[in-house]
């Protein structure tokens, strides 16, 4: 085997799965994170983001299925050392100030203090440092939790919901911080149900939805691969051509990505081909349709 | 080692710590010297000790058995207090999520709980003993007593406060683990001391299996050691066991509740 720096897949599960009872929380997910993207994780509430997270950092042991995170196995001191993460909120001291809060962390992971305050100006709290985590705003809280997770320079950020509870200018602040870690070519597992969120800052994603992954692509490929939108003179006669059309007002969608084929199909039938596009979906059309949220 | 730092770093600053330390040292003053002092000096003398069991109570010399003797029932309560607040807070902060994906596997940062509290355990005794002496060379000078500074002997006391200390963290760590909360922890912990124990006691001078049961539970057995280094007239106190079994026992607690503690810490899922 290589050394681990030279390791493509930054995680890797397979058949990942938790039961509590006889209910699958997590249902053989099978995902992979490649070094330096921002994968996004996306499911509604209840999903199983959270638990697959936990998985992931040896919080919570997995009832089958295995995960790898940088080559080594999750909850090592080796897998831990070099990830960073924030999972459902921050976990602080309440009575202790933001910088002994970071102080107290960089103890555990053995990084040195001076460390601290390079990851308060990166998440901005300088000015907030010294009062106590108690009185942070839920914001400044989440941010001290960015912060922490950045202390010893991880190889993989675990962000798990960071933009819970922050107004939009919290969550604007937040996808710039994300995106400037991006562009140092960091390499981030987001986990978030704002599609919009996922949407913007994600290289690709990973859809799960009761506990399955229902996809994983890159955010393009989700919202537009799939199907073609078709206008074409007579209508009719073209539904009929194409198996697996359907009809949408004076449109087609087909069900076809090679949109050659399907051209000179219907130009060798005598119809008039007016329109063939992919279609572009939202992320959010696409996310109702697979979770049946709709 | 990490862990232990950080944990010390946390405990330093909880102003929990000082409180319960200070709320301590200021009954043990109170209980120890002061009520004494004043009972010595125009007391009425309804109490039941002589005015000789007075002074010798408050001898410098005797300062061990004035530690020692305080910690069987209200000085253990007061550190079991302490350790399940510690461990069974950090459920509700989640910072032992934080701690647990911080690096260090699961029984380097549970040793770093314990080495810690010890660390707070062992400071808190000290204290315990240089304010008690302080106070005992205080009243022997204003009562113009012949004082002399406790013999080697004093170690032995201390040594017993220590186990004992040790024995209700551990307790009190055990209870923090089990419940998952500080709430539960400290309410079981508390009962158990200062109730439970004494309810067994009670119904033990009926029951002959019972009496001999209570005498090695946990708050007996602190008492018999208590009562072997030279500990007398305090609650909780005994004299039923020799000093060696009674340090047995309460080594196999302290083994027992970190153990047990370790284990669930190590084993369970953290949600
Ligand atoms: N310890 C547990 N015991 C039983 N059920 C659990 C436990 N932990 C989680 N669950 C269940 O597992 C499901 C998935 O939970 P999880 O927290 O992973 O979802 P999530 O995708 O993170 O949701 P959210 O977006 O609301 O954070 C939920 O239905 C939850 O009730
Ligand atoms: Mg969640």
């Amino acid at each position: 085997m290589r050394g681990t720096t030279v390791e493509p897949m930054i995680v890797t599960t397979e058949k990942l799965t938790k039961r509590y009872g006889d209910r699958a929380v997590v249902d053989e997910v099978s995902l992979s994170v490649r070094r330096g993207e921002v994968y996004g994780f996306l499911g509604p509430n209840g999903a199983g983001k959270t638990t697959t997270i936990r998985m992931l950092l040896g919080l919570v042991r997995p009832t089958s299925g295995s995960a790898r995170v940088l080559g080594e196995k999750p909850g090592t001191p080796r897998a831990l050392l070099k990830v960073g993460s924030l999972i459902e909120g921050p976990g602080f001291f309440p009575y202790l100030s933001g910088r002994d809060n970071l102080r107290v962390h960089a103890a555990r992971r053995g990084v040195d203090r001076t460390h601290v305050e390079a990851a308060l100006e990166q998440v901005d709290l300088v000015g907030a440092a010294a009062e106590k985590f108690r009185r942070y705003s839920l914001g400044m809280k989440q941010r001290l939790g960015v912060a922490a997770a950045l202390l010893g320079r991880p190889e993989l950020l675990i962000l798990d919901e960071p933009t819970n509870g922050l107004d939009p200018a919290g969550m604007a602040d937040m996808r710039d911080l994300v995106r400037a870690l991006a562009a140092q070519g960091q390499t981030v597992l987001l986990s978030s149900h704002l599609l919009g969120e996922v949407e913007e800052i994600c290289d690709r994603v990973g859809v799960i939805s009761n506990g399955k992954l229902v996809a994983e692509s890159t955010v393009d490929q989700l919202r537009g691969e799939t199907v073609l939108l078709v206008k074409a003179d007579p209508l009719e006669k073209a539904h009929v051509l194409i198996e697996g059309s359907s009809v949408h007002g004076d449109v087609l969608h087909v069900r076809e990505t090679d949109a050659g084929a399907l051209v000179r199909t219907l130009v060798h039938a005598d119809v008039d081909v007016q329109e063939v596009r992919p279609l572009r979906r939202t992320l959010e059309e696409v996310f109702f349709e697979m979770t049946g949220a709709a | 080692m990490g862990s232990v730092k950080a944990e010390l770093l946390r405990l330093w600053k909880w102003p929990a710590t000082w409180v319960l330390i200070g709320v301590w040292l200021v009954m043990t003053l109170t209980f120890g010297y002061l009520f004494n002092y004043l009972a010595l000096n125009g007391g009425t003398n309804t109490r039941s000790m002589s005015q000789q069991q007075l002074i010798s109570a408050m001898q410098p010399e005797n300062v061990g058995a004035a530690v020692v003797r305080g910690l069987p029932m209200f000085g253990g309560a007061i550190v079991l207090v302490l350790a399940a607040l510690a461990v069974g807070s950090g459920y509700g902060w989640g910072t032992w999520k934080t701690t647990l994906t911080a690096g260090p596997r699961r029984v380097s940062a549970m040793a770093g709980t314990l080495g810690a509290l010890g660390i707070v355990v062992v400071l808190l005794v000290a204290l315990t003993f240089v304010v008690n002496l302080s106070a005992a060379v205080t009243v022997a000078s204003l009562e113009g007593w012949d004082w002399s500074l406790p013999g080697l002997g004093v170690f032995k006391a201390l040594g017993a406060s220590l186990l004992i200390a040790a024995m209700w963290t551990g307790f009190g760590v055990f209870l923090g683990v089990v419940t998952k909360g500080p709430a539960l922890a400290v309410g079981l912990g508390l009962m158990w001391a200062i109730v439970t124990e004494n309810l067994l006691r009670g119904v033990g001078s009926l029951l002959g299996p019972v009496e001999s049961l209570t005498e090695v539970l946990p708050g007996g057995s602190a008492g018999n050691l208590a009562g072997a280094v030279g500990g007398s007239s305090a609650p909780g106190v005994l004299t039923n066991l020799s000093g060696t079994t009674a340090a047995l026992f309460l080594a196999g607690y302290v083994v027992f509740f970190v153990g047990a503690a370790t284990l669930l810490k190590v084993r369970r899922d953290l949600v």
